[in-house]
């Protein structure tokens, strides 16, 4: 994991987050009804989701680490993951939100893929309380793990399987097609690749800024 | 096998401590029958509601719910009830896995035979409007079966976190939400005595999350237990 420290990639995820703004913004859209020009919003909303399932699954790996070898560090790297993750949820639904308000006619309406992205939203809350609610170190390092590894396959279900199963307006659903499939032409795949691959290493740049800061917390607070 | 002995040693033991004291099926039992009156004297408030259109609705909606707080009920005290010293002695002779497994079949066993009760209950107080007996009465069932599994879990990490009842209904109902979604999608089409070959693919996404849940359970439980 020595080139989580370097600089090249920071350099060149800023590079890819910048040149997702101007591209993004600038190059051709397909005009297609009822989208127009929200489509730009692609760039922005769909790697924000894109982010959050990278670090959570970082965080499951952690977690499987502490269980495995009960090192402290693991249990941090896992929670600012999570802690990280839970930005990009947020934002993600934000710019749904933002983006159904001018498709769909407004900001929540009910749809499978906004409740169930809401559920699998609480389905975190309640790990930040489940950390909170014990003192011990240890007890709370071990059974949050435990619940991240039980929660996070739940939230694959809840977001990316059962909205499929029902009538979604959003794409990928209910018989709708996903951008991939059908209208994504190569002008908006040069803006849409690098946003999704920025946007992630963004976010797990983020997460190990996070666990060095909790790392030195850690080290100051412990008695030696 | 040894798990299956053990698993099964250690489900007789649950049957017969509850079939002694017999507490949590009596108290959960009292608990669904006093709901349930209660729901049918206030809804006797309104007279005429049983002939309206939004009836068979409110009829399923309503069984699901009490179905739901009465099997937090049963199932929270799955582990609470397990002394300190008791869950030692467990650990000397037995593995993890079995424990996880005989409790679960445990709670699915209990919950069978509560919802059915209180779908007998139900049924006597409420008009009966189900299309599709049968069918409805095969959702019922993998219902507690879905509710057992996700909560006799979340009941082991609850019990380990301080064992209080707010825990526990903050970490099972997100969990728990999709299985409601989908088992009232079912019950209203036995309800409406849809064809049954609709419902297949529910049923399927039904089993689907129990297979993930109880799979997560097996891996998770050994970790979770001792300390």
């Amino acid at each position: 994991m020595k080139f989580i420290y370097q600089t090249w990639w920071k350099v060149i995820v800023v590079l890819l987050i910048l040149s997702t703004f101007i591209t993004g913004l600038i190059l051709p859209v397909p005009r297609l009804p009822v989208l127009h020009e929200t489509i730009r919003n692609l760039y922005f909303h769909v790697p924000m989701w894109m982010g959050m399932l990278s670090v959570f699954s970082i965080s499951v790996f952690f977690s499987v680490k502490y269980l495995n070898t009960g090192k402290e560090e693991y249990d941090l790297a896992s929670v600012e993951c999570v802690n990280t993750g839970l930005v990009f949820y947020t934002l993600g639904l934000i710019t749904g939100m933002m983006w159904a308000k001018y498709t769909w006619g407004e900001f929540w309406s009910g749809d499978p893929k906004q409740n169930s992205a809401a559920i699998a939203f609480l389905l975190y809350c309640a790990y930040i309380v489940l950390r909170n609610s014990i003192d011990e170190e240890q007890k709370r390092a071990k059974i949050s793990a435990i619940y991240n590894i039980f929660a996070f396959p739940i939230m694959v279900v809840l977001i990316f399987v059962l909205p499929r199963m029902t009538d979604s307006l959003h794409p990928g659903s209910g018989g709708n097609p996903a951008f991939g499939k059908y209208d994504l032409d190569n002008g908006m795949k040069l803006a849409f690749y690098p946003a999704m691959l920025g946007w992630s290493f963004m976010a797990i740049w983020i997460a190990t800024l996070r666990y060095r800061i909790r790392l030195i917390e850690n080290k100051r607070n412990s008695i030696n | 096998m040894k798990l299956i002995d053990q698993t099964w040693e250690l489900f007789k033991k649950e049957v017969v401590l509850e079939w002694r004291s017999k507490y949590a099926f009596n108290g959960v039992l009292l608990y669904v029958v006093s709901t349930v009156f209660v729901c049918y004297i206030s809804f006797n408030l309104t007279p005429g509601f049983d002939k309206s259109t939004g009836y068979k609705v409110v009829w399923n909606v309503l069984f699901w719910i009490i179905i739901l707080f009465a099997s937090v009920n049963a199932i929270a005290k799955s582990f609470m009830q397990e002394s300190k010293s008791r869950l030692l002695y467990y650990y000397a002779i037995a593995s993890p896995h079995a424990i996880i497994l005989s409790k679960t079949i445990y709670n699915i066993l209990l919950m069978s035979l509560l919802s059915i009760l209180a779908l007998l209950v139900y049924l006597v107080f409420f008009t009966n409007t189900i299309g599709d007996p049968l069918f409805y009465f095969l959702v019922v069932i993998l219902g507690s079966l879905s509710f057992s599994t996700v909560f006799t879990m979340i009941s082991a990490i609850a019990s380990k976190a301080g064992n209080n009842g707010t825990l526990m209904a903050i970490l099972s109902f997100p969990v728990i939400i999709p299985v409601i979604l989908i088992l009232i999608r079912l019950s209203k089409n036995a309800m409406d005595g849809i064809e049954r070959s609709l419902s297949y693919g529910d049923i399927g996404v039904l089993c689907a999350i129990n297979a993930i849940v109880l799979a997560t359970a097996l891996l998770l439980f050994p970790y979770l237990w001792r300390d």
